[in-house]
């Protein structure tokens, strides 16, 4: 199958193993690369819907050193794992540090790890555009277990939602008190929480907070989040970190949550393609168009509200498509 | 890949910035870091104490068009010539090399010959040295 003629050449040499034709796509993906379509295309059916972590918390929790941590972990009882680490992108230069590798230590010939660093490019929510695209071809690639590193976040960045299979959400002693834990956002989409740093003072005090919080909102019936307890100045922990994790693709499994999430996503990313297509079409049909640069002036003069002017341009979107 | 071919929203230059080897100076090295985000570059920094191996293999994961080694501890005809060597053999020797640090005269000119594209040392101005990291990024796409 590998050798099949339809297949484009960068497609069967990223299934060979080949990891720059792999690190080629994910930059075509993130620059909108015409190339990146056909491999999209081509290695979805190769996908096997492995587990993606996604990670996020507040910018310095120890996301990074966790994740490294976990990596080890993961190598240690065999498996292959890919990390995305997303930073942000500068709003005014569009340029970015991407720092989260510093923390990444693997052997350099350990082919069983491949490790990308990824801008946000102005995505809000955590992560960028490319992300999702990126770690389907990380499955398809064929690593066992698929970890997404979010930009350190506030409380709503809540868009690894719509990737991962399994929300870790990172903290550390002494963020707030038990209020910070009853607002919307971050903390409701947690499958595990990981209590880092946790030979500081205060750990325990989180954990009850925490706890607390769990015991008293059922997000989802079926899924109690858990609470994990790691450092990684001394290593403590991160098996337990890794059991919570495959406790919850376990239960994704047995309850078929795993096919209605996925499902679920899908929906969610399939709409999100058609919303950019059918943006970037008609925004610019609004800049060349005569009849519709009337349309936008008519706004501009206070004739027509931009709601009655989407109304008119709506039926457009169809026919141009 | 042709980069730079929409002109309304260019590819951003994706660049790696490491320093190999032992010595521990990488206030360079973040400087330039930060001075090639401003210009709208993507900056991964993969920090201190890299082997060439390690390097290597983070310029061919991250897929970048250029890379940049900060180096101050005497080592550099050891360990830049191996990165060289090492991107050569995993068919990546068209990716740019420069290199910043103490490395002197009659040193910069053995490694230009062994393929580094451009040596800055201690009196290199951020402006010279953003305008080459983007000429050489752009030569090689």
């Amino acid at each position: 199958m590998t050798g099949s003629p339809r297949l484009p050449p960068a497609a069967g040499a990223i299934l060979r193993g080949d990891r720059r034709a792999l690190a080629r796509a994910i930059s075509a993906i993130e620059d909108g690369d015409p190339s990146a379509g056909p491999i999209l295309r081509a290695l979805f059916p190769r996908t096997r819907g492995v587990p993606v972590i996604g990670f996020a918390g507040p910018l310095g929790v120890g996301k990074s050193s966790v994740i490294n941590q976990l990596v080890h972990q993961l190598r240690s009882i065999g498996r292959s794992v890919a990390i995305v680490a997303v930073d942000p992108s500068s709003p005014f230069s569009g340029g970015s540090v991407l720092g989260d590798r510093i923390r990444f230590e693997s052997r350099a010939d350990d082919a069983g790890v491949y490790f990308r660093s990824m801008a946000s490019r102005g995505a809000a929510g955590g992560v960028a555009a490319a992300t999702r695209e990126a770690a389907r071809l990380l499955d398809a690639a064929g690593f066992d277990v698929v970890l997404v590193e979010t930009v350190g976040s506030g409380q709503v960045d809540v868009a690894i939602r719509e990737i991962a299979t399994t929300r870790v959400i990172v903290l550390v002693p002494h963020l707030g008190d038990e209020v910070q834990t009853l607002k919307a956002g971050l903390f409701e989409i947690a499958d595990v929480f990981c209590v880092n740093k946790s030979d500081l003072p205060g750990a325990d005090l989180a954990r009850r907070d925490l706890s607390e919080l769990v015991a008293s909102g059922p997000r989802d019936a079926g899924w109690k989040p858990r609470i994990v307890t790691t450092s990684t100045t001394a290593p403590s922990g991160i098996a337990d970190l890794w059991s919570a994790i495959e406790a919850h693709e376990a239960y994704l499994d047995s309850s078929k949550s795993r096919q209605d999430g996925e499902r679920h996503r899908l929906a969610i990313e399939i709409v999100g393609l058609v919303r950019d297509r059918v943006g970037r079409d008609l925004t610019v049909r609004l800049e060349r168009d005569p009849a519709l640069r009337r349309l936008l002036d008519e706004v501009l003069a206070r004739k027509i509200d931009p709601r009655t002017a989407a109304e008119r341009l709506e039926p457009l979107s169809r026919r141009g498509a | 890949m042709t980069k730079a071919k929409a002109p309304a929203k260019p590819v951003p230059i994706r660049v790696l910035i490491a320093k190999p080897g032992l010595d521990g100076h990488d206030r360079g090295a973040k400087v330039v870091a930060r001075a090639l985000r401003d210009a709208g570059m993507e900056v991964i920094y993969a920090g201190l104490r890299q082997t060439p191996e390690e390097i290597v293999r983070a310029a061919l994961e991250e897929d970048v068009d250029l890379i940049g080694l900060s180096i101050l501890s005497g080592a550099h005809m050891a360990l830049i010539p191996r990165v060289l060597a090492l991107l050569k053999k995993n068919h990546a020797g068209t990716i740019p090399v420069f290199a910043g640090g103490i490395i002197p005269d009659e040193d910069a000119r053995r490694l230009r010959a062994a393929g580094v594209r451009a040596i800055f040392g201690p009196g290199a101005s951020l402006e010279e040295i953003v305008t080459t990291a983007n000429a050489l990024a752009r030569s090689a796409a």
